[in-house]
């Protein structure tokens, strides 16, 4: 339990550094990228685009590790939130194309069209309207997390259990969303968008204010995560991360605990699904893939589970690795992925935000907490 | 049977896997009141505790506290209603330190939203630093509650009981693992709170019993085998067989 009980304040004073620093990166990003292109300084479309996606996955593992390190929730589902958040800025996107797209109908996207509908289904009616799109980006997610969470953590599924039904549930709405009659434009997904709130996504004007945006909902996400994990509520969630049924016996339900961090968490994924599309451009049923939640998991490992720190930094950290490592030898990613994540839990069990830390003597163990504390008195 | 009972717990019967764990117990408890239980090991005591507690569902009987029926509550709930349980191993959250394991504790804010939005008032202030005292753990009160030794450990699980304000105090082998002059300062600590609450304590020591100087309830095989004081009790013959017979 020591490597959390060395930063037993829990100040996570390293987090509003982070938020900062996340912060000056998207705007000095965003500056270079407005500058002439013969400036030295000079920061093209894809680096920014790139950026941006590494803050969006990095929102991702801020709420993956809010879960897992505070709550002791592994998930391995996490990409379902943060895909239907993209699906649905994703569904205010191609409505935004109108008339423009290939078959120019004004009401239809192309692949309704292509699939011979006559009518917009009901559940796009009024995503051509920025609001309601964003709403469903919060409370469509919100609400499938806590049907889930309510039935999940109600009979107490926990643990390993706990961790393949987030797969499973991922993985439903991955097939879900390959079917061209589910209404989302099945194998190819939303794409060709053209713009957003009537700015022009290929400028890059628009490019640098997305990635401004990304990075300002990045810190807040950091400084709201901060501020639950500093409170007595974050006192509450490691204790029912670490002894649930004792929490039980003071009067807590842990099961509601429990849902409100997930709900919270599955919101702060869904944000940062929605900023990837814009800056990606493409949301497809490939976001929903198994492995995708069980990357970001890995992402937190690498930065330092129960830091909110280390997510961000593990997040754009392994990306970052990613991004170099498929351009030259792709088929090997994988493996690499796989090495790293071994390799981290051999050696740097805390993280890389655990090389900061110093680590107490006669640390005994990693904590795991459907391994550990055994909490009833019979075994 | 006029005079109202805090804690009646009747005929309860509790079977694991065809193996009657409790068989037809009975228990009253007087507000105010303090209760030793003994009995050898498997005997059903901590079993008892679940039952009370909500943990356990009885097959059979009944169990009422203050008029509720513990039988169709659950946990939370009866933990809200008054009863304060610390369990045989201590159970504290280690990666917090004393004082948040004691903020936890303290009667009041219970549900999430609240508790996200809880700060600190002075009245809670004020009862950590009682309770702080009480517990003499004024000095390790902002390190980590897992490097406490172990009857720090069980001191601040009591200290959290108290926390609670509970009614109520179910306290499984509090001395396990204690000095004897830890035993001795954990008798007089029950007994202090006895003074405001009712305490149904759990022990094997028996040193520990005779300074508690309260009635005592012998337990075997899932039932009362006999009741009575410390000297009454080690001298019934049933009891002594129970004991030596082992
Ligand atoms: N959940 C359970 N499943 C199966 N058997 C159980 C369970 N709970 C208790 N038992 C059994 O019931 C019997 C009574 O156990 P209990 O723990 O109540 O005894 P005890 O009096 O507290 O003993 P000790 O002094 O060792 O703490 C034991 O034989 C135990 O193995
Ligand atoms: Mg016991």
């Amino acid at each position: 339990m020591n490597a959390f009980s060395c930063q037993s304040a829990r100040s996570f004073k390293s987090v509003v550094w982070t938020a900062g620093l996340v912060l000056l990166a998207a705007i000095v990003l965003a500056v270079a990228s407005l500058l002439p292109e013969s400036s030295p300084l000079h920061a093209s479309a894809f680096v920014v685009s790139l950026a941006g996606k590494y803050l969006a996955y990095a929102m991702l593992a801020l709420s993956v590790d809010l879960v897992w390190g505070f709550a002791g929730i592994l998930t391995l589902g996490h990409a379902a939130f943060f895909g239907l958040g993209g699906y649905a800025m994703g569904m205010y996107l191609m409505r935004e194309i109108g008339a423009r797209g290939a078959y120019g109908d004004a009401n239809l996207p192309d692949f309704m069209v292509f699939l011979s509908w006559k009518s917009l289904p009901w559940y796009w009616c009024g995503t051509d309207h920025f609001a309601w799109a964003m709403m469903l980006v919060l409370v469509v997610p919100a609400l499938l997390a806590g049907v889930f969470g309510w039935l999940a953590f109600r009979s107490r599924v926990s643990g390993v259990y706990l961790s393949i039904i987030t797969q499973a549930l991922t993985y439903a709405l991955m097939l879900a969303f390959f079917q061209n009659g589910f209404g989302f434009g099945g194998n190819n997904g939303l794409t060709d968008f053209k713009d957003i709130l009537g700015a022009d996504l290929h400028a890059p004007a628009t490019r640098a204010a997305l990635l401004v945006a990304t990075g300002v909902a990045l810190a807040a996400a950091l400084l709201a995560a901060r501020f639950i994990v500093g409170s007595r509520f974050g006192n509450l969630l490691v204790a029912v991360r670490d002894a649930e049924n004792r929490t039980r016996f003071l009067g807590y339900r842990p099961d509601q605990v429990k849902l409100l961090v997930w709900v919270f968490s599955a919101m702060l994924a869904a944000v940062g699904g929605a900023l990837y599309v814009t800056q990606v451009g493409i949301i497809n049923p490939g976001e929903f893939a198994p492995a995708n939640s069980i990357e970001s998991v890995i992402w937190v490992a690498v930065g330092g589970r129960g830091t909110l720190s280390g997510a961000v930094l593990g997040a754009i950290l392994v990306n970052f690795g990613k991004t170099l490592f498929t351009a030259w030898l792709p088929e090997f990613w994988l493996y690499g992925l796989g090495l790293l994540f071994i390799g981290t839990t051999l050696f740097l069990p805390n993280g890389i935000m655990g090389l900061w830390r110093p680590t107490k003597k006669n640390d005994p163990e990693e904590i795991t907490p459907e391994v550990s504390a055994p909490e009833g008195e019979h075994p | 049977m006029t005079e109202a009972l805090l804690l009646d717990v009747r005929n309860v019967s509790v079977t694991f896997d065809g193996f009657r764990a409790i068989n037809s117990l009975s228990l009253a408890l007087k507000p105010g009141e303090m209760r030793a239980i003994v009995g050898p090991n498997g005997a059903g005591k901590t079993t008892m505790m679940d039952i009370i507690t909500g943990k356990t569902r009885p097959d059979s009987g009944t169990a009422t506290f203050k008029g509720h029926d513990l039988t169709r509550l659950d946990e939370p709930a009866i933990a809200r209603l008054g009863i304060g349980r610390k369990f045989q191993k201590p159970t504290v959250f280690e990666a917090l330190t004393v004082t948040e394991n004691l903020l936890l504790s303290l009667k009041g804010i219970r549900s999430p939203f609240a508790v996200l939005f809880a700060r600190q008032s002075s009245r809670e202030r004020e009862r950590l630093a009682e309770l702080l005292s009480l517990t003499r753990l004024e000095s390790v009160a902002n390190s980590t509650a897992g490097d406490m030794s172990h009857g720090q450990k069980q001191w601040l699980e009591i200290g959290m009981l108290m926390g609670q304000e509970p009614d109520l105090l179910l306290v499984d082998e509090p001395v396990a693992g204690m000095t004897d002059a830890e035993t001795m300062a954990t008798a007089d600590l029950l007994r202090e709170i006895n003074k405001t609450r009712s305490v149904v304590v759990v022990e094997h020591d028996m040193d520990f019993v005779r300074a508690l100087g309260v009635p005592v309830t012998v337990l075997h095989e899932g039932s009362v085998l006999a009741e009575g004081t410390l000297d009454d009790v080690s001298a019934d013959p049933r009891v002594i067989e129970v004991y030596l017979g082992r």
